[in-house]
């Protein structure tokens, strides 16, 4: 399964040119952290299972894998002999700064674009729900938001209702969807992905453009897909706090992968530490003690905000 | 005598199933000029066709699809944009076909009848010829149809979905070219693409959704074919002209309409 089709008139430019880094605001942190370890969704917690268990690596054949895959922008090679697996169950986070090929790494892995050498491959069958940075709509075709969320698969009307009241959007059920902003365009973006149930969630930026308290309670969203759709989840985030609370394993790119593991291994390593910083390494380190502490901080009952 | 009008209506109606459908879909896709360029390409078959003595329909048919084939293939050249491609193939195979069917053309056939088609010369072989293209095209039309809304709505969506494009627009091309090929005769090589595009771009005003706009465009489109063909009957006009002007009436009125209904 070779993918390596050209795409048609594809509008996504690699642009990253965002200049706040949310990771340097570090104030919200702590209510973040506390409410992404209350997952709303899931009304049975398996308690015997600890929260970032690796829980693939027992012999399960990977969803997707990228091997020794190198692709060049002109003479730059945005990717650089770029290997990395996505097990079943799994949340994968790439962090890096901008223009380190976060992007590409996505797209490359959906055969969306070919790598120059190296290897894509995934599963035969493998549904993959995909929610892109900046998604480049048609605004010629008239549909609303609703029948949208239906052209693939079958889902049923209620399915459809909730996954969008899930993503709080319901209300636009009837809207077009070439009105939508961009931070409704995201949340029915997600939505969509929630109902179709896939095997592995794709998420680029998954907050962009969303506010703070929307921001809090995606990531929360997202990290209960996991266990709700019984799905891996493989994103590239710029919120690096959340990203190490929440992710079973972390890549750090730079058009390289730097460094890639559990959060705990990463965030020690001296090329991360290099990219982001000695103090916001440092106080990654210390939101790292409040999530080994989770279990703690949950039976207290934290701000468990619902949506 | 009635039989004059009734074979000529059902090949309209039954055309405007088609090109409803493959109307909006050019239109959402800003593909406004392919159906043009195909039918072009169907002249330049007809006259490659009269070298080897075909009646006009293989030939056409010839034309189209080596034309659609072409296209797809050139598309993926990436050193030109594909209008640009489409520019260049449209016109030189209009010019060689213009050329061929000059210098060709036996004393039945005549340049003028295929620039501008003849309606009312619909035979029964082609009414059958028509429902063959009909139940096959509607066929794969249904079951593609998500995909196709999927892939005309964003194509990295689509692709990332485990959507293969290629194939779909591969599909797509040879259905259009045997729409085209078609109704060649019928409406001529000058107004094919206008059935397909009046149409849906009345439809598209005070659509919300894509099927509203495809069964709006078939109902503009199937009443510009009866109209037309009463006003020809009733004024001697050439029937294929007579089927365009009403179809822009009607988008004229439809878009007055649209703007009214914004404004209360």
């Amino acid at each position: 399964m070779n993918e390596s089709r050209r795409i048609v008139a594809s509008g996504l430019a690699e642009r990253e040119g965002r200049c706040v880094a949310p990771w340097m605001v570090s104030s919200r942190l702590v209510s973040l952290q506390n409410s992404l370890h209350h997952p709303t969704m899931n009304a049975d917690p398996r308690p015997e299972q600890p929260p970032t268990d690796p829980s693939a690596e027992d012999g399960a054949a990977p969803l997707a894998r990228l091997a020794e895959v190198t692709l060049n922008k002109g003479q730059r090679a945005v990717l650089d002999r770029i290997s990395l697996q996505i097990m079943p169950r799994q949340i994968v986070t790439i962090v890096g700064p901008n223009g380190a090929g976060k992007s590409t790494l996505l797209r490359a892995l959906l055969g969306l674009e070919s790598p120059d050498s190296g290897q894509v491959w995934r599963q035969p069958g493998l549904t993959i729900g995909y929610m892109p940075q900046r998604l480049p709509l048609n605004q010629l075709f008239p549909v609303s938001v609703g029948r949208f969320m239906r052209l693939q698969g079958k889902p049923a009307r209620a399915a459809v209702e909730d996954a969008l009241a899930m993503t709080g959007v319901v209300h636009l059920t009837d809207r077009p969807l070439a009105g939508l902003s961009g931070g409704e365009l995201q949340r029915v973006l997600l939505a969509r992905a929630i109902v179709q149930k896939p095997d592995l969630l794709v998420l680029d930026e998954p907050v962009q453009g969303v506010d703070f308290m929307g921001e809090a309670a995606l990531y929360r969203l997202i990290h209960s897909l996991k266990e709700t759709l019984d799905c891996s989840v493989l994103m590239v985030s710029h919120d690096l706090h959340v990203v190490m609370a929440a992710t079973d394993q972390v890549i750090c790119l730079n058009h390289h992968v730097c460094c890639q593991g559990a959060p705990e291994t990463v965030e020690s390593h001296p090329e991360f530490v290099q990219i982001f910083g000695q103090r916001d390494a440092a106080t990654l380190g210390v939101y790292h003690h409040h999530h080994t502490h989770h279990h703690d901080l949950s039976e207290q009952g934290g701000p468990a905000v619902r949506d | 005598m009635t039989e004059l009008w009734v074979l000529p209506l059902l090949a309209g109606c039954g055309l405007m199933l088609l090109a409803a459908p493959l109307g909006s879909l050019l239109v959402w896709q800003r593909m406004a000029f392919f159906a043009d360029a195909l039918a072009h390409a169907s002249l330049l078959g007809v006259g490659i066709g009269l070298l080897f003595f075909w009646a006009p329909l293989p030939g056409a048919l010839f034309g189209t699809l080596l034309f659609a084939l072409l296209l797809w293939r050139a598309e993926q050249v990436r050193s030109l944009a594909a209008d640009t491609w489409l520019g260049v193939l449209s016109h030189g195979s209009l010019a060689l076909g213009l050329l061929l069917v000059y210098g060709y053309a036996p004393p039945g056939i005549n340049l003028s009848a295929l620039l501008i088609g003849d309606v009312l010369g619909v035979t029964h072989f082609d009414l059958w010829a028509l429902l063959v293209v009909l139940v096959l095209g509607l066929t794969w039309l249904v079951w593609r149809w998500k995909a196709l809304m999927l892939s005309v709505l964003s194509p990295d969506l689509a692709q990332a979905e485990g959507i293969n494009l290629n194939a779909l627009r591969g599909q797509f091309m040879v259905l259009l070219a045997a729409v085209v090929a078609l109704a060649i005769q019928w409406v001529g090589v000058l107004l094919i693409s206008s059935l397909m595009l009046i149409p849906a771009a009345a439809a598209r005003g005070w659509s919300r959704e894509p099927e509203q706009m495809v069964f709006s465009a078939a109902v503009i489109g199937m009443l510009s074919v009866g109209l037309g063909i009463a006003a020809s009957w009733h004024w001697d006009w050439p029937t294929g002209p007579a089927i365009v002007v009403v179809a822009l009436g009607l988008f004229a009125i439809s878009l007055a309409v649209a703007r009214l209904q914004k404004r209360l």
